[in-house]
């Protein structure tokens, strides 16, 4: 069926148009929003991280400045004399370990680098470290904090150093920081499960236990130099390929870099994490509009094909109509142009006829044979007439006349003209008619005929040994009346045929094949139709709609 | 004796000569013309009693227009119309010009015949009705010769 093809195109073309307009926009705002939202995730991710080095990165510049300001004190407030007192020494080192903490040795140096005087675990004193680099520094700088070093003691650890210059004698007091205590404050910046906070050099050397991945003084792999200004943000891959983010702070002590560090992946995890519910919401939001934008244009499409095939229906009984009209103008025509010579013949019949009656040819031998044929001639001239006059029966302009009809009383008289005649073929007339059915305003004649027509049409189609049935009921603001046969049935292709005039099955001579097409003008010029529902081999049902008009009142 | 006369008038000629022919086997006076003119023309030379007139004469003077001035130069004589099914409208205006009645073509004999004594009875005297009877008689066997003299007498 072509028409299947069209409607199927229809609705592909639909459906993609419709998905097109929907989808497009929610997929860019869905795309659009993400990107937004990842954008100032990851700023915000990035400024938490930095503000974080560089908030640590103070912390410990106050860490330092606090011890190296009660050294100051310290050396400041006493003589070279009374530092190099064992006990003068041991107390102070203990007010500052209880002040400030963290220190795990003291020890005061002259100028020639001697250590004169020590308080701590180690076997220091009397060691000199006028080689060491720090005591260059601390002498012409004043204060000086180094970096981390093994030392005599080869543990790891640093060492702030603070000059007091005595009249001309300056002499150093230093002390070492306990790097475990340093390395435990500055790490406590780190978060999460791959948080990691740690301090090293210009050239990149641990000067704190990092979590993961190194030891104080093993060397870092990082590149200094790619932290620049004052606390700034890199994105680097490890070896393995993980991606770590480095949010640097240099100390005021201007070789320390803080870093803190952690891994792209878990600072961004929750932004992975709505993306997903994103892409979640949006598939089954893509989803649920492939499925109702389908299920809506075949409820569409369903309805066009039934619209037109009602039209078609439609189309069709106007088409019949149009004909209908245009046979009965002609046969207007036709029949007068016919009636004419059947005139003539008649006459010339009863001419022969009357010559017939004379003397002179009442002897003649074909006598007999020539009255017949003069009767066969008439006869079907007569025959002629009939078809004439039956179809100009209907051209001729006769409005239905209004009466009151009861439809059923009707059917019953016609039903009862054709009882004998049925009951002799052993045909069965069974009614079914509703009793609510209204009276109607119609031409109870005319009625008569198109019944009569369908019933006797049923018993013919029946033959011998059957039912007919005839049913009346109201549907609505319609009296619809069916007229059903178990006869032979009518073949598809016959189906709209059978309207037409002098279509007949019969054979030639006993039907003139009008009644059909007279009983369907009929009823459409009352303002109904006439259909029919038939399969060949199993029966046929005509059915008379007709509109219901109320009887005035009188 | 007089015979009954009759003027058909019918362009159909085949139709009119039959009709005139048979009429005038059963002792009817009867003549004939193709037209509505030539039927006025005749009429105006010679009386009829009755007319069979064709209400459909297309080309010239309808059926009609000629009824309504025979009406004028025959007053008394009566017209039957013989019209086709689809001028029966115009057989029902021909009966208010005062035509007899109309018959629908193709017509048989007989009816034309009843008609024709019922229009000619219609004249009115008794003198008429007898005639009339009498020419029922005589046009059921044509050939037949009517011996006006035999019948008077009885």
């Amino acid at each position: 069926m072509m028409k299947t093809a069209i409607y199927s195109r229809l609705q592909k073309k639909i459906i993609s148009v419709t998905l097109l307009v929907s989808l497009a926009p929610l997929l860019l705002l869905g795309v659009t929003i993400y990107y937004q939202f990842a954008r100032m995730y990851r700023t915000k991710v990035q400024e938490q991280l930095q503000y974080r080095a560089w908030a640590q990165a103070e912390a410990m510049d106050l860490f330092l400045k606090e011890r190296t300001a009660i050294l100051a004190a310290m050396a400041d407030t006493h003589t070279f004399n009374e530092m190099t007192e064992e006990g003068i020494l041991s107390s102070i080192f203990a007010v500052m370990n209880v002040r400030a903490g963290a220190f795990v040795d003291l020890g005061v140096i002259n100028n020639a680098g001697q250590q004169l005087a020590y308080v701590g675990p180690y076997e220091l004193r009397g060691l000199n470290y006028y080689q060491q680099e720090w005591f260059g520094e601390v002498m012409s700088k004043g204060i000086y904090i180094s970096d981390v070093y093994l030392g005599y003691r080869q543990l790891p650890h640093f060492i702030i150093a603070v000059r007091r210059q005595e009249g001309q004698n300056p002499w150093i007091l230093r002390a070492t920081i306990d790097p475990a205590v340093f390395g435990a404050l500055v790490r406590s910046a780190q978060v999460g499960k791959t948080g990691d906070a740690f301090i090293v050099n210009e050239a990149g050397v641990y000067q704190t236990r990092p979590r993961f991945g190194g030891q104080i003084l093993t060397e870092s792999g990082l590149d200094t130099r790619l932290f620049g200004g004052s606390t700034s943000l890199m994105e680097l891959n490890t070896q393995d390929g993980v991606a770590m983010l480095y949010a640097g702070s240099w100390l005021k002590k201007h070789n320390w870099l803080l870093l803190i560090r952690q891994e792209a992946a878990e600072e961004m995890g929750g932004l992975f994490t709505t993306r997903n519910v994103e892409i979640a919401i949006i598939l089954s939001g893509i989803l649920a509009i492939v499925l109702a934008t389908v299920f809506t244009t075949q409820l569409m499409v369903n309805q066009l094909r039934e619209s037109d095939r009602r039209m078609n229906g439609l189309n069709a009984q106007l088409v019949q109509s149009d004909k209908l009209a245009a046979i009965g103008k002609m046969a207007a025509g036709v029949a007068h142009e016919i009636n004419n010579p059947l005139a003539v013949i008649l006459q010339k019949t009863g001419w022969m006829e009357d010559l017939l009656q004379t003397e002179d040819l009442k002897s003649s031998e074909n006598l007999d044979e020539f009255k017949t044929s003069i009767r066969k001639i008439e006869e079907h001239v007569e025959r002629a007439r009939k078809v004439v006059h039956g179809m100009l029966g209907y051209a001729r302009k006769m409005e239905p006349r209004l009466e009151d009809v009861d439809i059923n009383d009707t059917l019953k008289q016609t039903t009862s003209l054709l009882n004998n005649f049925a009951r002799i073929n052993n045909i069965v007339i069974r009614t079914d008619l509703a009793p609510d059915l209204p009276i109607l305003a119609s031409d109870q004649a005319q009625l008569q005929q198109v019944f009569l027509n369908l019933i006797s049409n049923a018993i013919d189609a029946i033959g011998k040994d059957g039912v007919v049935q005839i049913s009346s009921i109201r549907s609505e603001n319609e009296v619809h009346v069916s007229i059903s046969d178990n006869g032979k049935g009518i073949p598809e292709e016959a189906h709209k045929k059978v309207f037409d005039p002098f279509y007949t099955t019969k054979q030639s001579g006993k039907g003139t094949g009008l009644g059909l097409w007279i009983s369907y003008n009929i009823i459409e010029k009352m303002g109904g139709t006439i259909t029919l529902t038939s399969k060949e081999g199993e029966g046929t049902t005509f059915t008379v709609q007709l509109p219901i008009i109320v009887p005035e009142k009188k | 004796m007089e015979l009954f006369r009759v003027l058909v008038v019918d362009d159909e000629t085949d139709f009119m000569e039959t009709l005139v022919n048979r009429l005038q086997k059963r002792n009817v006076d009867a003549a004939g013309v193709p037209s509505g003119e030539a039927a006025l023309e005749l009429m105006k030379k010679k009386l009829f009693d009755v007319v069979i007139l064709d209400i459909r004469m297309p080309g010239g003077m309808d059926g009609l227009a000629a009824l309504r001035e025979m009406k004028h130069i025959q007053p008394l004589a009566e017209v039957i119309l013989l019209t086709g099914h689809a001028t029966v409208e115009s057989s029902i205006e021909g009966m208010k010009l005062g035509a007899f009645d109309f018959l629908i073509k193709p017509v048989q004999m007989e009816d034309l015949i009843t008609k024709m004594a019922q229009a000619f009875e219609k004249k009115g005297s008794h003198e008429q009705k007898i005639r009339a009877a009498r020419i029922r008689e005589l046009m059921r066997f044509p050939g037949r010769v009517f011996d006006q003299e035999k019948d008077e007498r009885k």
